[in-house]
């Protein structure tokens, strides 16, 4: 594309691909980058295009109508030179530029090769969705203990089942897609262990009666999960994994109200790969350092604050999705659409705005299922007593292998918050910079203020070279992705 | 079915896989040691967060096997000490 460009949308999940096709059609142009290598995110995660064929996955998904529908939209702009689509683009970086925005990428098209590019618009807009919140336990960094996010993306990304014998823990609704989708690849499921108990819904019988599609979308769950004979077991943890060189059990405890572990009542499994997740942490890097406003979640996260359009408090700048709290697809699509008309407003664009319906439609869709996600992360809480099943030897920081011990002794110093628990021990100095750590020492340090991350300055690792070889002028004729939907 | 090198022995691959799905799906879960407790370490998030699964691709290092596509011939070296 020569000329300029009016939208950077950031994830191409179902917000980020929702929002680029709704401001396309009135009459954006738009770059839409993600760092996968197909369109989807991680709801709709595929593999690449050609290679659909050899790796076939479409009995794992859910609403794969609409994501073909919005597939051929952005094919259709594409092909029509409006879109500028960059798969295997991660963006490292976003920060203001005179009146709008540059964001620094690397394309990794040609991996490991890799080729620093800037793309800037008048108006960003972020969708760079949610990944597994972790609490660590004994032995949770043995090999063949996943997140549950990552069994699944095996999955559906590879057709990669990472065990014969899975063990399944933590909280949410999300444990159940991925064990019915381990089960229907010919997994064996030994246990859905859900730290909470499904009475916990009932106190919230409002949100769960307005939104029969997600109800109707776990019970066709359960349905499967009762063909293959899945034991779930509610109030349940893993506490501990076992094994050398990989898992090779699990002991699981059932929990007193307060998720301890109940003495005397552990359950040693045999398994050979475990999957674990509490809930998401939204994916912030690239919103924290642009200054936007955060509020807390009902999950005990921060997310990015956001008007009733998808505007955070910098202007110009929009989210939709998990960033602005943990909710599901069918959301993220609403949000996109919203923050695309938003954009289109803002923009002063020809194409005329939504019909009051149609907006009056979306935003009651969205306060309805915004009030699910608050009524899901109440009913799914972290255990207040988690830490219970932690030892002083835990490892806590996967990268940089510092234990609960450590981290309780620099709390015992005075720590109180991740930040200076870093300072102390170098828990969340290391490669992740604090992602699958973070949550769980704010939960040992900071607990009842929500969790905010750390600000990361550089997004994902980019190599100097790549930086060295940055061509500043010609930013949009990189050759053209051959990867499209 | 195309072929990848792990330290020097063929891996097949399915196109469109990863080099973590490529060694998963061989029934590798581990392929690097950590620095200090010296413990192994494969694949955990699968989504390129939490950097558990770097090797060394064509000789760049620090690559997240989770994100990166497998190419036929692509050299791949797991090695110890790879996150210093």
């Amino acid at each position: 594309m020569s000329e300029p460009v009016d939208l950077v949308v950031v994830g191409a999940g179902p917000a980020g691909m929702t929002a680029a096709a709704t401001a396309l059609a009135g009459g954006l142009r738009v770059v839409l980058l993600d760092s996968g290598t197909a369109l989807g995110g991680q709801y709709w995660r595929h593999p690449p295009e050609h290679a659909r064929a050899a790796v076939p996955t479409d009995d794992l998904h859910h609403g794969l109508g609409r994501y073909r529908a919005l597939c051929r939209a952005l094919a259709a702009h594409r092909s029509a030179g409006r879109l500028d689509l960059r798969l295997a683009h991660h963006a490292w970086s976003a920060v203001r530029e005179g009146d709008g925005f540059a964001v620094h990428v690397v394309d990794r098209r040609d991996a490991p090769r890799e080729t620093a590019a800037v793309l800037r618009a008048p108006r960003l807009l972020v969708a760079t969705g949610a990944y597994d919140r972790q609490l660590p336990f004994p032995g949770w960094d043995l090999p063949g203990v996943l997140t549950a996010g990552g069994l699944q993306a095996l999955l559906k990304g590879g057709g990669v089942a990472a065990g014969s014998r899975v063990a399944l823990g933590g909280t949410g609704p999300f444990l159940l897609p991925v064990a019915a989708g381990l089960a229907a690849r010919g997994v064996e499921v030994v246990a859905v262990c859900e730290a909470a108990h499904p009475r916990a819904w009932l106190r919230h019988p409002g949100p769960l009666l307005r939104n029969p599609g997600k109800w109707a979308e776990g019970a066709s769950y359960a349905a499967t999960l009762a063909r293959h004979r899945v034991p779930v077991r509610p109030r349940t943890a893993i506490v501990a994994a076992e094994g050398g060189a990989r898992v090779t059990a699990v002991r699981l405890a059932p929990l007193a109200p307060d998720g301890s572990p109940r003495p005397g009542t552990e359950r040693r499994v045999e398994v050979d790969a475990v999957g674990v997740g509490w809930g998401f942490a939204p994916q912030l890097d690239l919103l924290v350092p642009l200054g936007c406003a955060l509020t807390e979640s009902a999950d005990g996260n921060a997310v990015a604050a956001v008007d009733a359009g998808q505007r955070t408090t910098v202007p110009g700048l929009y989210t939709a999705g998990e960033t602005c709290g943990v909710g599901g697809a069918a959301l993220a699509v609403h949000e996109g659409r919203l923050a695309a008309w938003s954009v289109l407003a803002d923009s002063g664009a020809a194409a005329p705005a939504p019909a009051n319906r149609a907006r009056t439609a979306v935003r009651s869709a969205v306060a309805r299922q915004r009030a699910f996600a608050r009524a899901m992360a109440l009913a799914h809480p972290v255990p207040r007593a988690w830490p219970a099943w932690l030892t002083d030897e835990t490892v806590v920081c996967r990268c940089e292998e510092v234990t609960a011990g450590a981290v309780r002794t620099a709390r015992a110093d005075g720590a109180h918050d991740h930040r200076q628990v870093k300072q102390l021990t170098r828990a969340g100095m290391g490669w992740c910079q604090g992602r699958m750590c973070g949550p769980a020492v704010h939960c040992l340090t900071a607990r009842g203020r929500a969790y905010e991350p750390a600000e990361r300055l550089v997004a994902t690792p980019v190599t100097l070279g790549a930086l060295a070889g940055l061509d500043e002028e010609p930013t949009d004729n990189a050759e053209p992705d051959k990867e499209c939907s | 079915m195309s072929e990848i090198v792990v330290d020097g022995d063929p891996l097949p691959f399915v196109e469109g896989q990863t080099v973590a799905a490529a060694l998963v799906a061989a029934g590798r879960v581990a392929w690097r040691t950590t620095r200090v407790g010296r413990r192994p370490r494969g694949v955990f998030c699968g989504i390129g967060v939490c950097f558990d699964c770097l090797v060394t691709v064509d000789g760049a290092r620090g690559q997240r096997a989770c994100l990166l596509p497998a190419r036929p011939g692509m050299t791949v070296t797991t090695r110890e000490d790879d996150d210093e």
